[in-house]
């Protein structure tokens, strides 16, 4: 066959025509609600589907890590398609507020159904799950009245047995970060130091291994968000793992947010705070919340049982602001501690 | 236009899209934080760098061997199950290194499967090495990246493999003797495109260093972007790592020296194998049954095994959308990668001088770069396109951003590199001598690229293909981050059961990815063998 046969020539029409079909999607200009989501989308697909049902309207999203997507609000700007950011950290929230990627919303829903502190006062996130981030023990070689704080882990009595997630995942950072806000640099270093001196192994990639490694016996205490423990206690209710809610005599557990805040280029900004006051509202809080085994952030809603049986707990204030700020602060502290 | 002129635009365009995202890296790295730097500098640069060195050397040092003398002991010995092997030992290119390892962690770690499992058996105060070392990491690269190797080596041993052989037992040396003699110097240049290929596969990888928490130059861009939040610092990192693979790709071209691989005749390939008798025979088989169980086997029973508990949930319909996406973008980028691996090829072919050449080494560097931070490349340059378009057309909205050509790009500049290798071996076997031949009995260069070109490079051509397809496939970060709306793929849902930690749901995807990906490396296996039984 030759290049410039019938079929050749057809062929080569085609490829021309290729760039035109890969484009349309971009120029097909109607009026979907956009997400940019943190939350993964096993956590988010079902609701969303539901909204864009119940509305009768499009809803797209991308799901990708906070700070992927924000860089890529960032580079999009004011032509950027998302007119909704969900994240999952508090420190990501801050960060594309100071970037000025969200935009103020006045919500009247929005105000009433989130606690102030869950919130930004100009309204520019909301919080909309509230995740602990405290200690795990080995139901079978740890008695809980030995355990107090965060820092008390780093007593020489856990050598040999504490676990700890990477200290790259941003959830680590900002328990750092807020550490740092609260005690200063020096002594946030040494008290790193005394946990890295007190590992049993090198640190996981993730929560869940770090679980499945105390249920093992290979460490006796670590460090988690609440919501994997949830995970595995719904699938294995007898695994000898249980919470600790560190820190009760001293501010209460360390809290993290995720959350969502409408984009300041948003095409769709009504839909964007329609949407949002749907996920604030009592009946969808209980599942949002409840699908990842998180704390509701409406007060009026229960968390899910398996969450509910560890008891209520002292809750920390989240400083927002200085979780973001103090995060490349912590990031090089834990590079010196050899929190690796 | 000129004869002259022509072959240097060609390349100038082909390295154009890697250009373009090279500038906007660097130009990123302008005003980078200097007290950034000096913490970097302090702790962290020097123990990356080690790390780094450490694994690129040892996974390459252990793919070599492997794929090496697998491809040796099936192209050029007979033992037990040889014919089985001599394709199954590719199947290990369809499992991505990341997935790899995190059947490996989950499965042999302390928590693991297999360690409770002898525990229970040998009592509580059995050790193992763990899995979670520099060892591990780089045995799990290694068995993810020789396949390549192989592939190579086999291709090389297929064409001299018999005379090597020959000329081997007329100077009265043995098998393994006549392979380190004579075979493995006549294979070099396949054996170090190889190389390269597992050595660049390594220095971008993220997915699997980051299941192993084994902190490398790639993950210390990561840290510097998403945990110091400085793009600027990120870049510059990753154009000092490029600077290292330049240097390295410089030192082993000087090191090749001036020797020229005329390859043989191709016509004459006789199916003459070295029986390997009884125990030696049994000992090759043991030995290719351990590397492809490990590499293969193993892992995809544990990935099926994790799916089936999972599929009853997570399997629906929606997953042929994953697998037909995922095929499509990787045939796409497949042909792409070819169309400009040939334009290259021949322009160098014309035009032999140190534009082209340099020309042709910029636009196949992508394939070093950790995918993320050509992203950002692509992103950014874009970026700049479409604020033209819309300063053109006073219109507004994104053009280009957000669509698939974004994500090409990205595929373009990241694996031209693996299509550009065996289209450039290809174009080695042509002997100007051939062309001058057909010329001067006549040939017109329509003739000259059908009869000649097209016959000869096919081999070249099917490798280039199903590489690039394999490998688009396994990609995670450039998708991740410039998929448009609705394009998620396998990969991507790969990343987002790992993110959460829920591995046994990543199986399915997984799963996904090694089965659909098991075509392409069936149709590269039945090639080789197509092609050896041909001669």
């Amino acid at each position: 066959m030759g290049f410039w046969s019938p079929l050749g020539r057809r062929l080569a029409v085609l490829l021309l025509m290729a760039p035109a079909w890969l484009i349309t999607p971009a120029l097909a200009a109607d009026q979907p609600l956009v997400i940019y989501s943190a939350r993964k989308y096993q956590l988010v697909e079902q609701l969303f589907a539901e909204y864009g049902k119940l509305r009768g309207i499009e809803l797209k999203f991308v799901t990708d890590d906070g700070a992927p997507l924000i860089q890529r609000l960032r580079a999009e700007g004011r032509n950027s398609p998302a007119d909704l950011l969900v994240t999952v950290d508090a420190g990501d929230l801050w960060r594309a507020t100071e970037a000025g990627l969200l935009a103020p919303v006045r919500s009247e829903a929005l105000e009433t159904a989130i606690p102030a502190h869950l919130r930004d006062p100009q309204g520019r996130w909301f919080g909309l799950a509230v995740r602990a981030r405290t200690i795990a023990y080995s139901t079978e070689r740890v008695r809980p009245q030995d355990l107090s704080s965060y820092a008390a882990l780093g007593d020489p009595r856990w050598k040999g047995k504490l676990c700890l997630r990477s200290g790259k995942h941003v959830y680590n950072q900002s328990l750092v970060a807020v550490m740092i806000a609260e005690r200063g640099e020096e002594e946030t270093e040494r008290l790193v130091q005394s946990w890295v001196a007190n590992l049993a192994t090198e640190p996981f990639s993730s929560d869940t291994l770090l679980l499945n490694a105390i249920a093992a016996g290979q460490c006796d205490v670590g460090i988690v968000n609440s919501y994997y423990l949830g995970r595995l206690q719904s699938d294995k209710p007898e695994i000898p793992v249980q919470l600790f809610w560190a820190d009760q005599q001293a501010g209460g557990t360390h809290v993290n947010i995720s959350g969502a805040g409408v984009t300041t280029h948003a095409r769709n900004r009504a839909e964007a705070i329609r949407f949002l006051e749907w996920l604030a509202s009592p009946a969808v809080q209980a599942r949002f919340a409840g699908a990842n085994f998180e704390y509701p952030v409406n007060p009026a809603v229960e968390p899910v049982p398996v969450v509910a049986a560890w008891g209520a707990f002292q809750q920390k204030l989240v400083p927002v602001g200085k979780v973001g700020e103090l995060q490349p602060a912590a990031v090089r502290l834990m590079d010196r501690a050899g929190w690796r | 236009m000129s004869q002259r002129l022509t072959p240097a635009l060609v390349v100038i365009a082909v390295a154009l899209p890697m250009v373009a995202v090279l500038l906007t890296v660097l130009q990123g790295t302008v005003g980078a934080d200097t007290a950034l730097w000096t913490h970097l500098r302090e702790y962290v640069l020097a123990r990356v760098a080690w790390n780094t060195a450490v694994l690129v050397v040892g996974v390459v040092a252990v793919a070599m061997l492997l794929g090496t003398s697998l491809a040796w002991l099936t192209a050029a010995c007979e033992f037990p199950g040889r014919a089985f092997f001599s394709w199954a030992l590719l199947l290990p290119m369809a499992m991505p290194a990341y997935v790899l390892a995190f059947v490996a962690v989950a499965s042999l770690d302390y928590a693991g499967t297999v360690p409770v499992l002898l525990r229970g058996w040998f009592g509580a105060e059995l050790r193992l090495p763990p899995i979670r070392s520099t060892g591990g990491v780089i045995l799990v690269l290694a068995l993810a990246g020789y396949p390549y190797v192989y592939l190579m080596a086999r291709g090389a041993f297929l064409t001299h493999g018999a005379r090597a052989l020959e000329a081997a037992q007329s100077l009265g040396l043995g098998p393994w003797r006549g392979l380190f003699r004579v075979a493995v110097p006549l294979a070099r240049p396949w054996l170090a495109a190889g190389a390269a290929l597992v050595a660049m596969e390594t220095l971008a990888d993220f997915g699997a260093v980051s299941v192993f928490n084994y902190d490398t130059f790639t993950t210390a861009i990561y840290e510097a972007w998403f945990g110091l939040f400085s793009l600027e610092t990120a870049l510059g990192l990753a154009l000092l790592l490029l600077v290292f693979v330049a240097v390295a790709l410089a030192i082993e071209r000087i090191a090749r020296g001036r020797a020229r691989y005329a390859a043989a005749d191709s016509g004459s390939r006789s199916a003459l194998r070295l029986e390997l008798p009884g125990v030696r025979g049994q000992m090759a088989c043991v030995y290719a049954t351990i590397v492809f169980a490990l590499g293969f086997g193993l892992p995809a029973l544990a990935l099926g095994h994790w799916a089936w508990d999972v599929a009853a949930v997570d399997l629906d319909s929606r997953y042929f959308g994953y697998i037909l996406r995922t095929l499509g973008l990787a045939a796409i980028a497949a042909f792409l990668c070819l169309a400009l691996a040939l334009a290259l090829g021949y322009a160098v072919r014309l035009r032999d001088d140190w534009l082209t050449r340099s020309a042709a080494r910029v636009a196949t560097l992508g394939y070093a770069v950790p995918g993320a931070v050509l992203a950002v490349g692509v992103v950014g340059a874009l970026a700049t396109i479409d604020a033209g378009w819309r300063s053109l057309t006073g219109g507004e909205g994104l053009w280009l951003q957000g669509t698939v050509l974004a994500l090409l790009l990205g595929y373009v500049a990241r694996f031209l590199a693996v299509s550009h290798g065996p289209v450039q071996g290809g174009f080695a076997r042509i002997r100007p001598s051939l062309e001058e031949a057909a010329r001067g009995l006549g040939s017109t260069t329509r003739e000259l690229v059908y009869k000649l070109h097209v016959p000869l490079l096919g081999a070249g051509i099917g490798t280039a293909l199903l590489l690039v397809f394999v490998d688009v496939m396994k990609e995670m970060p450039i998708t991740l981050m410039t998929r448009p709306f609705g394009w998620d793929t396998l990969a991507v849902r790969v990343f987002e059961m790992t993110a959460e930690g829920e591995w046994q749901r990543a199986a399915l995807p997984s799963l996904a990815i090694v089965l659909a990906g098991l075509l392409p490396v069936a149709l590269l296996t039945w090639r080789m063998e197509h092609a050896a039984r041909a001669a």
